[in-house]
């Protein structure tokens, strides 16, 4: 059991080391703010600039967590403080499984429902020019979805844990109940909120499947929701079987899933230190 | 009517409409998929392996890549389990104590819970390179046995939390040694949250496409040993969608009608497992 779980622990330093050891060649060749600031990329030509890739993923990870921080945060708050049992008995199994539906699916949805919608509907009414549909709007949609499961249910969660004594002294002072929501119970949540939200945002920020599908894949810089995309996940699953031939490719699309492993990281630690001093009732 | 009352039904009316926007999503993702799936589903599909030319829109199903994910899935999950269970175990008060390492242990597998399939998949392929092997059977099991452990663990490990201390003790007064209790008692009362951690995981490994795609392959033929490449559906979904035939396209759709019900099918049994075995718990 004690080997177990230290693998368990360990499982993390060695994904980093690997990626890390795999992805040194091209960071000792390369200056790391050509890497991360130039925007050409000709892997033939010894070109790696991933400044496109990068402003993908944010550009289609912003869109995502812009569309679904409201819906999952509106929800989550009826779902705990104004739904009966019935009803959150009823959702809950509906939410836990829009977290289990796979991303392939996720991404088939968004080729025949959110691609054409765009396509034949919303770009000819706004007058705008999109590849057949596909782009960062469809990405951050369907993203959108497949993260409103995790803010919804950590934001119930921190939702729970604030005292019911407290929302009791904010109604006998004769508070309405929104106002007690809003003046008193996410102002106690917002630790917790913001954790929901970023725990968000990093599912997103990783999701490859599903915005693969949709996105458009051009290694371009982004200037508006209706241009194509490449995110940094997109990228590695795209070019993972022909980057042997050509002399540092695998070790630039290695750093390409490092940078991805850092930056989730750096996300999961901030969100979950935050939840734990909740748990342990210090916030 | 005051100001604050209208502010609080116009936010309610926001919360009611967030939730149908939610619930209406998962709707709308299972109608659609089934809707354009159901029409192409045949029995052909379910029972032959790609015949040759299939890509072309030729005769024969998927049944190599079905095969291929309950091999994949299954063999993950048992490889998980075996994992899990100890980590699970462990981090019980009487064996970890609450102490540094427990704490780090739930700490790393919540990072590795949020870390993209995709970087396991880059990982995995690392290693095999490392060990020149080609990507098989064994390699896609391995993987996905490390995308579902921490998901088994922290969900086990709720379960096993919530197990009352006072049942412990009348154990350990009996004479019961540590293991006795853990094996006996322990995982007695938490069968039901072991067995719903393990169909959850289960279900994430048979949707994952990112972290088999260049560790498990992809083949025509059903694998007939660990070391063979092996198909799997969600990969069936992605590289059918990919061809320009849309009479392939097609048998994409029906392929995620397939994935889908597998999904539902965990769903629903994870629930009715649950319910079944919460009688017998003492309470």
């Amino acid at each position: 059991m004690l080997a177990a779980t230290v693998f368990a622990c360990l499982l993390f330093f060695l994904m980093l080391v690997g990626l890390y050891i795999r992805a040194s060649p091209i960071l000792s060749i390369v200056p790391i703010t050509d890497l991360l600031f130039s925007s050409v990329w000709g892997p033939s030509d010894g070109k790696f600039g991933f400044l496109p890739f990068i402003m993908g993923t944010l550009w289609v990870t912003g869109l995502a967590t812009i569309i679904a921080v409201p819906i999952s945060l509106l929800s989550s708050i009826y779902l705990s403080e104004y739904a009966g049992n019935r009803l959150r008995n009823a959702v809950k199994p509906l939410i836990d499984l829009l977290a289990g539906i796979p991303s392939v699916v996720y991404g088939l949805w968004g080729v025949l429902a959110v691609v054409p919608f765009i396509k034949n509907t919303l770009a000819p009414a706004l007058g705008v020019e999109t590849i057949g549909g596909y782009g960062i709007l469809a990405g951050g949609i369907v993203l959108s979805i497949m993260v409103f499961p995790i803010i919804i249910s950590v934001t119930g969660e921190v939702l729970r844990s604030v005292s019911q004594d407290m929302r009791e002294v904010s109604l006998s002072l004769g508070a309405t109940k929104w106002q007690t929501i809003k003046h008193v119970v996410l102002r106690k949540a917002r630790p917790g909120i913001f954790a929901a939200i970023v725990l968000g945002f990093s599912r997103a920020f990783g999701e490859t499947m599903a915005v693969l599908m949709v996105v458009g894949n051009v290694a371009k810089v982004p200037t508006s929701v209706f241009d194509p995309a490449y995110p940094l996940p997109a990228l590695i699953a795209n070019t993972f079987g022909e980057m042997m031939s050509i002399p540092l490719y695998d070790s630039a699309i290695l750093l390409a899933a490092l940078m991805l492993l850092i930056v989730v990281l750096i996300f999961n630690i901030l969100a979950r230190m935050v939840l734990i001093k909740i748990e342990r009732g210090v916030i | 009517m005051e100001l604050r009352r209208i502010e609080e039904s116009i936010f309610k009316v926001l919360m009611v409409l967030s939730l149908m926007i939610v619930v209406g999503s998962l709707l709308a993702v299972i109608g659609v998929i089934l809707w354009k799936g159901l029409p192409v589903l045949n029995i052909d599909m379910l029972t032959k392996t790609a015949q040759g030319g299939y890509y072309l829109g030729k005769g024969g199903g998927i049944l190599n890549a079905i095969i291929g994910s309950l091999y994949l899935a299954i063999g993950g999950t048992a490889l998980a389990f075996l994992l899990s269970i100890g980590v699970a175990f462990y981090l019980q008060k009487e064996y970890s104590g609450g102490t540094r390492l427990s704490s780090i242990t739930r700490l790393s597998l919540d990072i590795l819970w949020g870390t993209p399939s995709i970087v396991y998949g880059a990982f995995g392929f690392t290693v095999l390179m490392y060990f020149h092997m080609r990507a098989s059977l064994l390699a896609g099991i391995i993987v996905l046995a490390l995308l579902e452990l921490p998901i088994m663990t922290r969900t086990m490990e709720e379960v096993i939390k919530t197990v009352p201390q006072e049942l412990k003790e009348v154990s350990y007064s009996l004479g019961a040694t540590r293991l006795e209790t853990t094996l006996r008692v322990v995982a007695k009362q938490a069968l039901p949250g072991l067995m719903t951690g393990v169909l959850i995981a289960f279900g994430r490994g048979i949707g994952d496409a990112a972290s088999i795609l260049f560790t498990a392959g992809y083949t025509d033929r059903i694998p007939t040993s660990l070391f063979d490449a092996t198909a799997s559906l969600p990969l069936a979904i992605f590289f059918q969608l990919g061809t320009p035939l849309p009479q392939v396209q097609q048998k994409a759709y029906a392929s995620a009608v397939i994935l889908l019900l597998i999904i539902l099918a965990i769903s629903i049994t994870t629930r009715l497992l649950s319910r079944k075995y919460t009688k017998y718990i003492i309470k």
